[in-house]
C-alpha cells in the first residue's frame, strides 16, 4: 500500500489538530496521512475534507511541536486495523503500542476499524445466556449473546469496581472460545493501575485497549473502533463469542464533542453534536449474531451520567440504541451495598431470550418477576412509610417493606461470584422465607 | 447519462464541476461507484449528496448522472420484499457481499422474483386510455395489483404476460407503456379526491381499539422515551391490525429488532385472513447504523409503495419507527449543506417537510373510482423523553391521535405504556357509528365509565397521600380496587401472550363484565354489606 505514498510540504494553516495541505493531488476522504514533524518525529491524521486541492487533515497525535515546514505523507489507505489471533492476551494503547512489554505480533489481514453494517436479513436474534456473576444482572437483567447493555453509573459510584469484577468472572457455559474485549476510554493512571491488575490475573482469553487520559483526545474515538474491529474477527471469523467491555462512554462522547467543536460543526443538545446517535450507533450496532454463525459480540459500555441525569444526551442516546440498561444507585452505594443496582430502573429487553429451560433455569423468568413485583411494591411502601409512619400500616404491608431491605441485603448485595443457579437459590428462598 | 468529475468531499457531500444536470438526479460516485442525489446546481457546480459511506472515495474520479431522480419501481413482485431505504433488495447486497452490507458495484433497482407474470388485461386494443388509468392486473397473494398507464392514448397491444423490463402495452402513437413504473418518491401519487375517515382500524391492542380509537386513513404519532415500548407496540400492531397490507419502516433504529420481527414475521399468520404474516408485509429497513442519507429517503419510499397500493383499492398500514431518526437525518444533511438552523439545529423546514408528509395519508377515492386508504402510526423519540422538543411538537401538529406512552408506566411493568389521561384520538365524532358497529350500542356508555374511573382514581390517589389509604371511605376504596382492574385487566397486555392480540368482541365481553361486576359491588356495599363481603365480588376476575 505505500506503492502510492506521495509527500507534500504545502502545509498552509494549523488549526487546534486540524491541518490544511495545499496543492494535493487526488487525495481521499478517510485517507490516512502520516505527519513527519520538523523535528523528526511522526503522527498521523485522516482527511477530513477535499476541497479541490486543499486536504483538511484531521491530525490524530498531539500537535504541539507542529509547524508549516512539516512533511505529510498521503498513504493512499484507510485506517485499518492488524488482526491476527495472537492478538488474544494482549495490552495495546490507543495509538496501537502494545503495553505489555512484548513485540507488536504479526499481522495476518487488516481490516477497516469502522467496520460494515450487518445486514439485517443476515441477523440472528440475540440468545442464550452470558453469566456475569451479579445477581442482579444473571437474575433479573439476564445479558444475552448478542446485546448491547449498558451500565449507567455516577460520577462516585463502584462502576471500575463493578467492571472488573464482571472482566474477572464473566463466563459462557459450555463455550470453549470465549473472549473478553476490554477498551478503556480516557483513563487516569490510578485507575489504569488497578485495571493493569485485574487484566493481568484474568482466566479468560482478553484484548485490552487503553487509552490514557493523556493522550491525544480523537484517540479515544479510535479505541472502540480498534476493539470492536476485533471483536468482528474474533466472532466473525474465528466463532468467538466476544464481550466487549467498554468504559467510560462518557469520556468517549466528550471527546466527540469537543472534535466536533474544533471543526466548526453545528452544536446540538448541551454542545454535542447533531450525529451523536448516529455515532454511538456505528459502534452499538456492531453487537450481534449472525445467521448460520456460531460466532457473537456482545456490548457491555459503562458510562458516567453527568449530574446523575439519566435524560442527559450520553445516557438518553445511550438508551435509544442499546437493548436495556443496568442503572446504579447512589442510595444503595450510601447504604453499603454492592454492587449498588437500581433494579427497579435497570432492564434488559432481550432476558427472555437468555432464561428458561435449557438455559438458565425453567422457573427463571417465575422468580424474577416475583422479586421484581414484590421489591417494586415495597420501595413505594417505604416511601409511604416516611410520610405516615410504620404504625399505621397493615401487617402485610410491613412485610413487604422488610422484604425491600432484607432483597437489597441479600440478594443485591454480593462479594463474591455467583453462578446462575446460585443466584435463583437466594431469590427463591427470600420468596419463601417471607410468603407473600 | 452525463459524467463529470468529483472536486470536493466533505461529510456526505460531493462537489462536482458538471452543472448541466437536474436537481434529484441521480449519480453514482467514484470507483466504488457510490449511490448519490443532486442536492444543488449553480451556475459553475453542482452539489450531490451521497447515500453510501464515502471514505476512500477521492477527488479527480468520475461521477455519473443519470437523467432520472430517485424513483422507486412499483408493481407485481413487490410484496413481501424487505428493501433498505432506497428499495434495494436487501438479497441483493446479501448475494453480493456476504452478512455485511457494504457499497456494491451498480444501481441497483429492483427486479421480480419472476420473471414472467400472468397478467389480465382490462382494455383491449382499440380502447381508449387516459394516464393513471387501469389497464389491467396481475394477482399477487392474493390482491389484484394493478398496472396503472402513464400514458394517454388509443391501444394498439396490450400482452397477457408481463416481462420486468418489456413494454406491455403499445399506443397507436407507438408509445410504449411498461408494466413497472418508476415513481420518483418525493411526488405524492395523483388521486380523484379524498375522503373522511370514518371506518376503525382494529389493533387487537384494547387501549387502543377502546378508548383511542384510530380510523382506516388516520395518522397517528407514539411519542415515548427509550424504554417506553414504542417499539414492540408497533410491531405487535404489525402483525394484528385489521388492513390489507402492513408497511414497516425501521428507521434508524435497532439492527436486532429488525432480525427478531423477521424472524417472528416468517413464523406468523394474520389473524383476520390465516395467511402467513409475510403475505401482506412490506419490510423497509435502514438500521441506525446504516447509512443517514439513504435512512432520509426510507419514509418516502414506504409512503410511496403505500399510496400504489392505495390506488389499487387496498387499506395500507405503514409503521414507521421512528420519525426522530428521520429528522436527525435531515439535520445531519442540512448542516453539511450549511444551510441556516432552526430550533435545535433542525433545518427550519421541518414542519412543512413532515406535515406534507402526514398529508400523503388518508382515505381516497382513487382515479380509478376504488377506495383505498393509507393510515400511519409513527413513533417519535424525544431526546429525554421531553414532548417540547421540534419534531415532537412538529408532528403533533400534524397527526389526528397522540398515543403517549408513558415512562412511569413502563417502569412499573404497565404495557402498553400508553398515558390513559394525556393520550387523545380526534377521530372520535368520525367514528362513532363504526365503532358501534364492532363495539354494540352500549360503547359509549362504557367508555365514559372507564374514563369516570380513572378520572376518580386520579383525584383519590392525591387525597390518599394526605389523608393515607386507610381513611377512605368503602365507596372510594371500590373505585380505587376497580380502577386497577380496568387498568391491569383490561388495559394492559402482554405482548407476549396469546392476549397479544384482544379482537373486539372479546374487548368488549371484558369491560361488560367488569362494569357488572362493580355495578353488583357498588349495590352490596349500599345495602351495607362490609367492604371485605363487597371484595369477594371481583376478587376472583
Amino acid at each position: 500500500m505505500n506503492l502510492f505514498e506521495i509527500s507534500y510540504k504545502t502545509i498552509s494553516e494549523i488549526k487546534g489538530s486540524l491541518l490544511f495541505v495545499k496543492e494535493v493531488f487526488r487525495a481521499k476522504l478517510g485517507e490516512i496521512v502520516k505527519i513527519v514533524f520538523p523535528d523528526g518525529s511522526t503522527g498521523f491524521g485522516e482527511v477530513l475534507k477535499i476541497d479541490k486541492d486543499v486536504a483538511l487533515i484531521q491530525v490524530y497525535s498531539n500537535v504541539s511541536g507542529l509547524s508549516t515546514s512539516a512533511e505529510v505523507f498521503f498513504m493512499d489507505d484507510v485506517i485499518k486495523m492488524p488482526l491476527s489471533l495472537q492478538i488474544i492476551n494482549r495490552i495495546f494503547s490507543s495509538s496501537l503500542k502494545p503495553l505489555d512489554g512484548m513485540d507488536m505480533f504479526m499481522a495476518e489481514k487488516f481490516m477497516t476499524i469502522t467496520g460494515y453494517p450487518i445486514n439485517p436479513i443476515q441477523r440472528a436474534a440475540p440468545a442464550d445466556f452470558i453469566e456475569t456473576g451479579i445477581s442482579t444482572i444473571d437474575g433479573l437483567n439476564t445479558l444475552v449473546k448478542g446485546q448491547k447493555l449498558p451500565i449507567f453509573s455516577c460520577a462516585g459510584l463502584p462502576a471500575k469496581e463493578i467492571v472488573r469484577f464482571i472482566l474477572k468472572n464473566a463466563k459462557i457455559k459450555d463455550s470453549f472460545r470465549f473472549c473478553i474485549i476490554f477498551v478503556a476510554i480516557g483513563l487516569s493512571f490510578f485507575d489504569y493501575s488497578h485495571y493493569m491488575d485485574t487484566i493481568k490475573s484474568m482466566n479468560t482469553p482478553f484484548v485490552a485497549f487503553v487509552n490514557l487520559s493523556d493522550s491525544p483526545t480523537i484517540e479515544r474515538l479510535l479505541a472502540p473502533r480498534y476493539g470492536l474491529c476485533v471483536a468482528e474477527y474474533l466472532a466473525f471469523e474465528h466463532q468467538f463469542d466476544v464481550l466487549v467491555v467498554m468504559s467510560d462512554m462518557t469520556n468517549y462522547c466528550d471527546a466527540l464533542r469537543e472534535i466536533s467543536t474544533a471543526r466548526e460543526e453545528l452544536p446540538g443538545r448541551r454542545g454535542y453534536p447533531g450525529y451523536m446517535y448516529s455515532d454511538l450507533a456505528s459502534l452499538y450496532e456492531r453487537a450481534g449474531r449472525i445467521r448460520e454463525k456460531s460466532g457473537s459480540i456482545t456490548i457491555l459500555p459503562v458510562l458516567t451520567m453527568p449530574e446523575d441525569d439519566i435524560t442527559h444526551p450520553i445516557p438518553d442516546l445511550t438508551g435509544y440504541i442499546t437493548e436495556g440498561q443496568i442503572v446504579l444507585s447512589r442510595e444503595l452505594h450510601q447504604k453499603g451495598i454492592f454492587p449498588p443496582v437500581d433494579v427497579l430502573p435497570s432492564l434488559s429487553r432481550l432476558m427472555n431470550r437468555g432464561i428458561g429451560a435449557g438455559k438458565t433455569h425453567p422457573e427463571h423468568r417465575h422468580i424474577a418477576s416475583n422479586l421484581y413485583r414484590l421489591y417494586s411494591k415495597g420501595i413505594e411502601l417505604r416511601k409511604l412509610e416516611q410520610i405516615a409512619g410504620r404504625e399505621g400500616m397493615p401487617e402485610k404491608e410491613q412485610k413487604i417493606i422488610d422484604f425491600a431491605e432484607r432483597f437489597e441485603r441479600i440478594f443485591v448485595n454480593q462479594q463474591e461470584r455467583r453462578d446462575i443457579d446460585t443466584t435463583l437459590k437466594i431469590g427463591l428462598s427470600l420468596l419463601e422465607q417471607f410468603q407473600l | 447519462m452525463k459524467k463529470g468529475i468529483i472536486e470536493g468531499i466533505w461529510g456526505h457531500i460531493i462537489v462536482s464541476s458538471q452543472r448541466d444536470v437536474k436537481i434529484g438526479d441521480r449519480v453514482l460516485a467514484g470507483s466504488a461507484n457510490l449511490s448519490g442525489e443532486v442536492l444543488r446546481v449553480s451556475s459553475d457546480r453542482s452539489v450531490i449528496m451521497i447515500y453510501e459511506d464515502p471514505r476512500g472515495l477521492g477527488v479527480s474520479e468520475e461521477i455519473i448522472f443519470f437523467d432520472k431522480p430517485i424513483s422507486i419501481k412499483l408493481g407485481h413482485g413487490v410484496i413481501s420484499s424487505i428493501t433498505d431505504g432506497l428499495q434495494r433488495p436487501l438479497n441483493y447486497f446479501k448475494k453480493e457481499c456476504g452478512d455485511f452490507i457494504k457499497p456494491v458495484k451498480s444501481l441497483i433497482e429492483f427486479e421480480p422474483q419472476e420473471k414472467e407474470i400472468y397478467f389480465q388485461p382490462l382494455k383491449k386494443s382499440g380502447d381508449l386510455v387516459q394516464a393513471g388509468e387501469a389497464i389491467g392486473f396481475t394477482e399477487e397473494k392474493g390482491f389484484k395489483i394493478y398496472v396503472f398507464s402513464d400514458k394517454s392514448g388509443r391501444l394498439e397491444r396490450i400482452k397477457s404476460k408481463i416481462s420486468f423490463d418489456e413494454p406491455l402495452a403499445y399506443t397507436e402513437e407507438g408509445e410504449e407503456i411498461f408494466p413497472y413504473i418508476d415513481w420518483n418518491i418525493k411526488l405524492p401519487r395523483p388521486f380523484k379526491r379524498k375522503i373522511v375517515p370514518h371506518e376503525p382500524i382494529i389493533t387487537g391492542q384494547r387501549i387502543i381499539d377502546f378508548l383511542f380509537p384510530i380510523p382506516l386513513g388516520g395518522t397517528v404519532i407514539f411519542p415515548g422515551g427509550f424504554g417506553t415500548g414504542k417499539t414492540v407496540l408497533q410491531q405487535t400492531i404489525a402483525k394484528f391490525a385489521r388492513v390489507d397490507l402492513v408497511i414497516y419502516v425501521g428507521c434508524g433504529e435497532r439492527g436486532n429488532e429488525m432480525a427478531e420481527l423477521i424472524e417472528d414475521f416468517e413464523k406468523l399468520t394474520d389473524p383476520w385472513t390465516g395467511k402467513p404474516l409475510l403475505e401482506r408485509t412490506i419490510m423497509i429497513v435502514n438500521t441506525s447504523n446504516m447509512p443517514v442519507a439513504a435512512r432520509e429517503g426510507s419514509i418516502y419510499t414506504a409512503i410511496t409503495l403505500a399510496e400504489y397500493y392505495r390506488d389499487c383499492g387496498l387499506n395500507v398500514l405503514l409503521i414507521a419507527d421512528s420519525i426522530s431518526r428521520w429528522a436527525e437525518a435531515l439535520r445531519e444533511i442540512s448542516s453539511s449543506l450549511e444551510e441556516m438552523p432552526g430550533d435545535e439545529g433542525y433545518p427550519t423546514y421541518l414542519n412543512s417537510r413532515i406535515a406534507s408528509f402526514f398529508e400523503r395519508a388518508g382515505v381516497v377515492e382513487t382515479l380509478n373510482g376504488s377506495v383505498g386508504s393509507i393510515t400511519l402510526l409513527i413513533s417519535v423519540s424525544p431526546p429525554g423523553g421531553d414532548l417540547t422538543e421540534p419534531v415532537t411538537q412538529s408532528a403533533l401538529r400534524v397527526a389526528g391521535a397522540f398515543i403517549f406512552l408513558d415512562k412511569e408506566l413502563a417502569q412499573k411493568r404497565f404495557f402498553p405504556a400508553i398515558n390513559y389521561m394525556l393520550s387523545y384520538s380526534l377521530y372520535e365524532n368520525e367514528l362513532a357509528w363504526g365503532l358501534k358497529k364492532y363495539f354494540g350500542e352500549d360503547y359509549f356508555m362504557l367508555k365514559n365509565f372507564v374514563f369516570q374511573i380513572l378520572r376518580e382514581e386520579d383525584k383519590l390517589r392525591e387525597i390518599i397521600e394526605v389523608v393515607g389509604y386507610e381513611n377512605l371511605q368503602d365507596k372510594d376504596r371500590l373505585t380505587m380496587d376497580f380502577a386497577e382492574l380496568i387498568k391491569f385487566k383490561f388495559l394492559a397486555q402482554n405482548s407476549f401472550t396469546k392476549d397479544a392480540f384482544s379482537p373486539p368482541e372479546d374487548t368488549i365481553k371484558k369491560i361488560k363484565k367488569i362494569k357488572d361486576l362493580y355495578e353488583e359491588a357498588a349495590i352490596l356495599l349500599s345495602s351495607g354489606a362490609a367492604f371485605f363481603e363487597v371484595k369477594k365480588v371481583y376478587e376472583s376476575f
